[in-house]
């Protein structure tokens, strides 16, 4: 009996998990970030259903691969197309687990969106307010969203108080790519070496 | 006391050398990364044993004695904010600071609390480093001072500007009297002090969240500070993107 309730438990998590979010980029961040911030604040699932949820989430709704070869700046293009390959792998994996353990803090937060701005037919950014619980200050996060394929909006940027998380992430890599004479290998080691750890 | 002064001139004199040599570099560069980075690992250690502690203590106190202490260090910077403004030729921003000072000052009792803001003002935090921005000149070679953190060359020459151009620099570390208002040393570095501990209070969760998750932290704090600079500056989100092709 208790085995059939869990079966039950996981079929009715992961359908809901996978129900397709709204089309219009302001719908899709307010539908997404409400249902990962009731699911991260479900008491009654456990650490690992939540981070299983949010790399589902993640995996459906952000752009990672693009954002995996923006990351990697100007070496996209003289890189091999097997390193890149490789390359995405590992910052697929290092990617989730530094989304996970990001969102876990902010699970107690109230989430807003503001408004939407439409950059040109394939990216919108939308602008929106977390009020995280403790009486800790408001944070604005932008978002932007890249909408080329009208029905499946995608993530690519999230810019917290003005600071661009991708970019970052880009500048970073170029220090780690510089320090090793832009071998790509170097930057993989690195990846992989974060996700064991 | 005269020796002190003659040495922070030649000092000052010196970076705005250094300042003209680097400003036409990119902020990417660094002036001396090696240097830079031996500081990052003291100040990390610095923010590890004093710093994160105060502020993790800090962050326990009652919200009103957090929110009065934060208003207070704000309305005082405000000060700062003041000149600046005037000397980028912002009108409206010297209206907004001036404004908010004195109504905060007053209704506000000595800025503990922030009416002005109730009001509609908005003074945005100015320093002579966003002003030489503002004029147009880059920011220079990038590097770490100790225990104040990431700087740029023209940020730098800014930091020690301001100690000239602070109205509360004025009246505490030169000792002079604004207003029959005067105070020390303790007094100028107590406020400074107590603004670090509160800004490093408010970002306990995100700068653990960065600590955690970057491959090399030295160089995630450098595009931080880069691109909250670029901001401020700007008085706005940057809008450039480099996403060209993958756009398309």
């Amino acid at each position: 009996m208790r085995k059939l309730f869990i079966i039950l438990l996981t079929i009715y998590f992961f359908n809901t998990s996978l129900h397709a979010y709204s089309s219009d980029p302001k719908e899709f961040v307010t539908e997404l970030v409400n249902e990962a911030i009731n699911k991260l604040s479900d008491k009654s699932l456990t650490e690992e259903d939540k981070m299983k949820f949010v790399e589902k989430v993640a995996l459906e709704n952000v752009d990672i691969k693009a954002l995996s070869l923006y990351t990697l700046g100007e070496l996209r293009k003289s890189t091999s197309k097997q390193d890149i390959i490789r390359y995405q792998k590992s910052f697929e994996k290092y990617f989730l687990k530094s989304l996970t353990s990001r969102l876990s803090d902010y699970s107690s937060s109230k989430f807003e969106v503001i408004a939407a701005d439409q950059k040109s037919a394939n990216y919108t950014i939308v602008n929106s307010k977390v009020t995280p619980g403790e009486g800790n200050p408001e944070i604005k996060i932008d978002w932007r969203i890249y909408t080329k394929n009208v029905d499946k909006p995608l993530i690519r940027d999230l810019i917290v108080e003005g600071l661009s998380l991708a970019r970052t992430q880009k500048e970073e890599f170029a220090s780690i790519l510089s320090a090793n004479n832009n071998n790509i290998v170097a930057l993989i080691e690195k990846l992989d070496e974060f996700v064991k750890n | 006391m005269k020796l002190t002064k003659k040495l922070l001139q030649i000092l000052s004199s010196l970076f705005l050398i250094f300042l003209v040599s680097t400003s036409t570099l990119k902020a990417a560069d660094e002036c001396f990364e090696g240097l830079s980075r031996s500081i990052f690992k003291f100040n990390m250690a610095f923010d590890d044993i004093i710093l994160e502690p105060v502020a993790k203590g800090y962050n326990k106190l009652p919200t009103p004695i957090k929110s009065g202490t934060s208003n207070f260090t704000s309305n005082i910077a405000t000060l700062l904010s003041i000149p600046n403004s005037l000397l980028q030729g912002n009108l409206s921003q010297v209206g907004h600071s001036t404004g908010s000072f004195l109504i905060n000052s007053t209704l506000g009792i000595l800025g503990i609390f922030n009416p002005a803001e109730k009001m509609g003002l908005k003074p945005y935090k100015e320093d002579v480093g966003q002003t030489l921005g503002a004029y147009g000149f880059g920011p220079g070679c990038y590097l770490v001072l100790p225990v104040l953190g990431p700087s740029t060359a023209r940020d730098s020459v800014g930091l020690i500007a301001d100690s000239f151009l602070d109205p509360f620099a004025h009246v505490t570390i030169r000792e002079k009297s604004l207003f029959g208002i005067s105070g020390n040393d303790l007094d100028y570095f107590s406020v400074k002090g107590t603004d670090a501990v509160d800004f490093r209070a408010d970002n306990i969760l995100n700068f653990e969240s960065v600590k955690q998750n970057s491959l090399d932290l030295y160089s995630s704090m450098k595009s931080i500070y880069l691109q909250d600079r670029e901001n401020k500056i700007q008085n706005s989100i940057n809008k450039d993107d480099d996403w060209g092709s993958l756009d398309n």
